[in-house]
C-alpha cells in the first residue's frame, strides 16, 4: 500500500505502460504529472522535454511516437484548447499517443484550481472534422493509474489519440493504494496490412520497414495525399472509426455500484461518481433501490449499456461538473425508454452526497427535478 | 506524366540524374513554372546525394505552403506536418531517436509568423536539425498575402496600398535566437544553395540555411518583378555577399547580406540530454 496523488499514479501509470517519451507545458492542476515524468524518464532511458506551448508539445509527442516511442503530453483545459490541432492530426495520420486533460472550471482561464467536468465535448469534438478518438476517465486514484495504462494500451491497438480526462481533484487527492500488475499491450508491428502504413493496425516508425509519408492531408493507406478524390480519405476515416465501433466492448469500461436490481440510477463519470456512491450507499440503507454506473470510457458513447439499464430503470439522473454534456449521447442512447433528469453545476465544487440523495429522492417521489433550487438552497445555507 | 510538367529544375538537362532520391510517385509537383522552390529542392537532394545519406534513417519534414510540400519529393522518410509547426515534430523526433537525421523544409511564414516560437526556441535549445527556409516573401500557398518577410511598400494581396510592416530578417533572428550555423543564399547561387545545405547538415546543431527564393506567381507578379529569369536577377540586385568586415544588421538598406555568418560549435540538444540521463542512471530510484 503506498498514499499518492492522482496525478502521480497517472505518471506511475504512464512508465509502466512504457511510455519513454513526454512532452509538456506547464499548467495546473496537471503539472505534477510532468514533473514526475521529468524526474523519472531519464534513468529509464526515456526522453522528457519541456516544449514552448501545448501546441508544440503534442506535436513532438507525435514526432517521438513516429520516431519509435510511447509517448504522452498532460495538460488542463486552456492547453488542452491549443492542443486541438494536433489531436486531429494525431487521428489524421494514425498515431498512438496519450493525452491526459485534468480539467478545471473553464472556459478561458476559467477557475484555474477548481475542478470541473467541462471538456468532455472538447475531447470528443475539439478538432476540427469528424475523427476517432477515445476518451476515458477516473474516479479514483487507483482507476488514474489502470485507467492511465489503458488509455497507451489502447492508443497502440487502434492508432488512435486517446483522451483520459482527470479533474482538479482527482489529480490532487491522496489516496492509499495497491498498484496492481496490468497487462501491457506493446507496439503492433505484424498485422493484415502488410506493409501500408495507413489502415493498418500495424506501426512501423520511421527507420524501420518502409519508408514512410506521413500526412495530416487526406491520403491513401500509403501516405500518398489524395485531395481532389475525398473518397479514399473518406475510406480511413470510417476504418478508423469501425474499428473502434466494433471492439467497443473492449474499449468500454465502467463499474457497476449496486446497479443490478437498481429501480432507479444514477449515471456519472469522473470525480462526481464518488458522492454518487456515497448517496447510493445511504439510500440502500433506508430501503430504497437506488444504483450507480460509473462509466470510465466516455467516447465511443457505451450506448448499449446505457439503452440496456433505460429499459430496467424507472429514472435515471445525471449529474456533471458543467452544464449538460455527457447527457447529449446519453438521451441519443436512451431514446425515451426512461426519464433522464440533468444535475449540473459550474461554478467549481464538487456535488455532496446529500445533493444528489435530495435530487434522487425529488425524482423518485415528485418525478421533477428542480434543480437550481436544490444548489442555490444549500448555497445559501438554507 | 508528361516529363515536361516536372519542374525543371529538378531534372536539369545538364548534372547528375537525381532520380534515385526523388519520391517517383508523387511527381509532378505542385509548383509553378518557375517556381524557385525546385531550385532549393535540388539544392538539398544534391546535397543528400553528396553527403551519401541513409536515405531510411533521414526525415525530411516540412510544414504547409508550397515549400511545406518538398517532403513528399524527397525520397526519404517524409512528414508534412501542420502550418509552422514542422520544428515542434522534428524536437520530439530527434529527441526520441537522435540518430535519425532530420531536416526541415519551411516557408517564410511557416517560419516567422505562425511558427515563430517554434523556430527560436529551436535555435536557443540547438538541437541537431536542419531548417532550410524557403524565403520568397509572400504567403504562396494561400495566394500571395504578405509575410513577416515582405520588404516594406511591396505590395501582395494584403497590402495592395504597400505593405507599412517591418519585416523580420530570418537569419538576424536565427542568430540572436542563438542558432549555432546560420548561412543565406538565393536561388541565383544554385552551387551555394548545395554547399550550405551540405554544411548546415554536417554542422552539429540547429542550423538555420535561409535560401531567398522567387514566387513569379504572387510576388514577382503583383511587384511587377518579371518572369522568373528577371526575379533571379533582382535577387541578385537585392543582395550581396558578406565581406570579411563585421555586418552592422542596423545599417543595412534593403539589400541582404549573404554567407555564413555564424558556425560555432555549442553543446547540443539531445547530447546534453544523453548525458544527463547517464548522470541519472546510476542514482535515480526506479519505481
Ligand atoms: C493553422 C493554419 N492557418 C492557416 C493556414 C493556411 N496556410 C497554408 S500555407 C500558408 C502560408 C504559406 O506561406 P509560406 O509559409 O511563406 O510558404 P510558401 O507557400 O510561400 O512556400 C497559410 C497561411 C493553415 N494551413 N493552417
Ligand atoms: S505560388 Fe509561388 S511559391 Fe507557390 S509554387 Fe507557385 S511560384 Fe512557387
Amino acid at each position: 500500500m503506498r498514499l499518492i496523488q492522482g496525478n502521480e499514479a497517472c505518471a506511475l501509470g504512464a512508465l509502466e505502460a512504457g511510455c519513454r517519451f513526454y512532452a509538456g507545458y506547464p499548467i495546473t492542476p496537471a503539472s505534477e504529472i510532468m514533473e514526475w515524468m521529468a524526474r523519472k524518464l531519464p534513468a529509464l532511458d526515456g526522453t522528457f522535454v519541456q516544449m514552448e506551448d501545448e501546441i508544440a508539445s503534442l506535436a513532438a509527442v507525435i514526432g517521438a511516437s513516429w520516431a519509435g516511442k510511447k509517448a504522452m503530453t498532460a495538460t488542463s483545459g486552456p492547453g488542452f484548447s491549443l492542443m486541438q490541432e494536433h489531436v486531429g492530426y494525431a487521428a489524421m495520420t494514425e498515431t498512438p499517443c496519450v493525452i491526459v486533460d485534468s480539467q478545471r472550471g473553464g472556459p478561458s482561464t476559467g477557475l484555474p484550481t477548481l475542478p470541473s467536468q467541462g471538456d468532455v465535448m472538447q475531447a470528443r469534438w475539439g478538432t476540427h472534422g469528424d475523427h476517432a478518438v477515445i476518451v476515458l476517465t477516473a474516479s479514483s486514484v487507483l482507476d488514474t493509474y489502470v485507467m492511465t495504462v489503458k488509455a497507451f494500451n489502447l492508443s497502440e491497438t487502434y492508432r488512435v489519440p486517446v483522451v483520459l480526462l482527470l479533474d482538479a481533484t482527482i489529480s490532487h487527492m491522496r489516496e492509499n493504494v495497491e498498484l496492481p500488475e496490468l497487462e501491457i499491450v506493446e507496439r503492433i508491428t505484424e498485422a493484415e496490412g502488410g506493409e501500408d502504413i495507413f489502415g493498418n493496425r500495424a506501426f512501423f516508425p520511421f527507420g524501420v520497414g518502409p519508408r514512410k509519408v506521413v500526412t495530416g492531408l487526406a491520403h491513401d493507406e500509403k501516405g500518398k495525399p489524395e485531395t481532389s478524390r475525398g473518397q479514399v480519405g473518406e475510406r480511413l476515416l470510417k476504418k478508423a472509426l469501425d474499428r473502434l465501433y466494433v471492439d467497443r466492448d473492449h474499449i468500454v469500461s465502467y463499474k457497476n455500484y449496486q446497479a443490478g436490481d437498481a429501480k432507479w440510477l444514477i449515471l456519472s463519470y469522473g470525480i462526481t461518481s464518488r458522492p454518487a456512491r456515497a448517496a447510493v450507499d445511504k439510500m440502500r440503507e433506508e430501503g430504497e433501490k437506488v444504483g450507480l454506473i460509473d462509466l470510465q470510457t466516455l467516447w465511443p458513447f457505451p450506448d448499449e449499456l446505457v439503452q440496456s439499464y433505460s429499459e430496467k430503470v424507472e429514472g435515471i439522473l445525471m449529474p456533471e461538473l458543467n452544464l449538460g454534456q455527457l447527457i447529449m449521447p446519453a438521451k441519443a442512447a436512451i431514446e425515451g425508454r426512461a426519464p433522464v433528469y440533468p444535475f449540473n453545476r459550474a461554478d467549481g465544487k464538487l456535488f455532496t452526497p446529500a445533493e444528489i440523495i435530495e435530487a434522487m429522492r425529488e425524482i423518485m417521489y415528485n418525478g421533477k427535478l428542480d434543480q437550481t433550487a436544490i444548489l442555490e438552497q444549500r448555497r445559501n445555507g438554507k | 506524366m508528361e516529363p515536361g510538367a516536372w519542374s525543371p529544375l529538378l531534372m536539369p538537362k545538364k548534372g547528375k540524374s537525381l532520380e534515385r532520391y526523388l519520391r517517383m510517385s508523387q511527381m509532378p509537383t505542385l509548383w509553378c513554372p518557375g517556381c524557385g522552390h525546385g531550385n532549393i529542392a535540388r539544392g538539398m537532394l544534391q546535397a543528400f546525394d553528396e553527403l551519401h545519406l541513409n536515405l531510411d534513417q533521414t526525415v525530411v519534414i516540412g510544414g504547409i505552403g508550397c515549400s511545406g510540400r518538398t517532403p513528399f519529393y524527397s525520397n526519404t522518410n517524409a512528414m508534412h506536418t501542420t502550418h509552422g509547426r514542422a520544428l515542434a515534430f522534428g524536437t520530439g523526433i530527434k529527441m526520441a531517436n537522435p540518430d535519425l537525421t532530420v531536416v526541415a523544409t519551411m516557408g517564410d511564414g511557416d517560419t516567422a509568423a505562425i511558427g515563430g516560437n517554434h523556430f527560436i526556441h529551436s535555435c536557443r535549445r540547438n538541437i541537431d536539425i536542419t531548417a532550410i527556409v524557403f524565403n520568397n516573401s509572400i504567403y504562396g500557398m494561400t495566394g500571395g498575402q504578405f509575410a513577416p518577410t515582405t520588404p516594406q511598400d511591396k505590395k501582395s494581396s494584403t497590402t495592395v496600398y504597400g505593405n507599412i510592416d517591418e519585416p523580420f530578417d530570418i537569419a538576424e533572428l536565427a542568430m540572436a535566437a542563438g542558432a549555432s550555423f546560420v548561412a543565406r543564399t538565393t536561388t541565383f547561387d544554385f552551387q551555394d544553395t548545395t554547399e550550405l545545405i551540405k554544411k548546415g547538415i554536417q554542422h552539429h546543431g540547429f542550423s538555420v540555411v535561409e535560401i531567398i527564393t522567387q514566387c513569379p506567381t504572387y510576388y514577382g507578379k503583383i511587384n511587377k518583378l518579371g518572369n522568373a529569369v528577371d526575379m533571379l536577377e533582382y535577387e541578385k540586385d537585392m543582395t550581396f555577399p558578406e565581406e570579411d568586415e563585421p555586418i552592422d544588421w542596423k545599417e543595412l538598406s534593403g539589400q541582404m547580406p549573404l554567407g555564413i555568418f555564424r558556425e560555432e560549435q555549442r553543446s547540443e540538444y539531445t547530447d546534453r540530454y544523453r548525458e544527463l540521463r547517464e548522470s541519472q542512471k546510476s542514482k535515480t530510484d526506479v519505481t
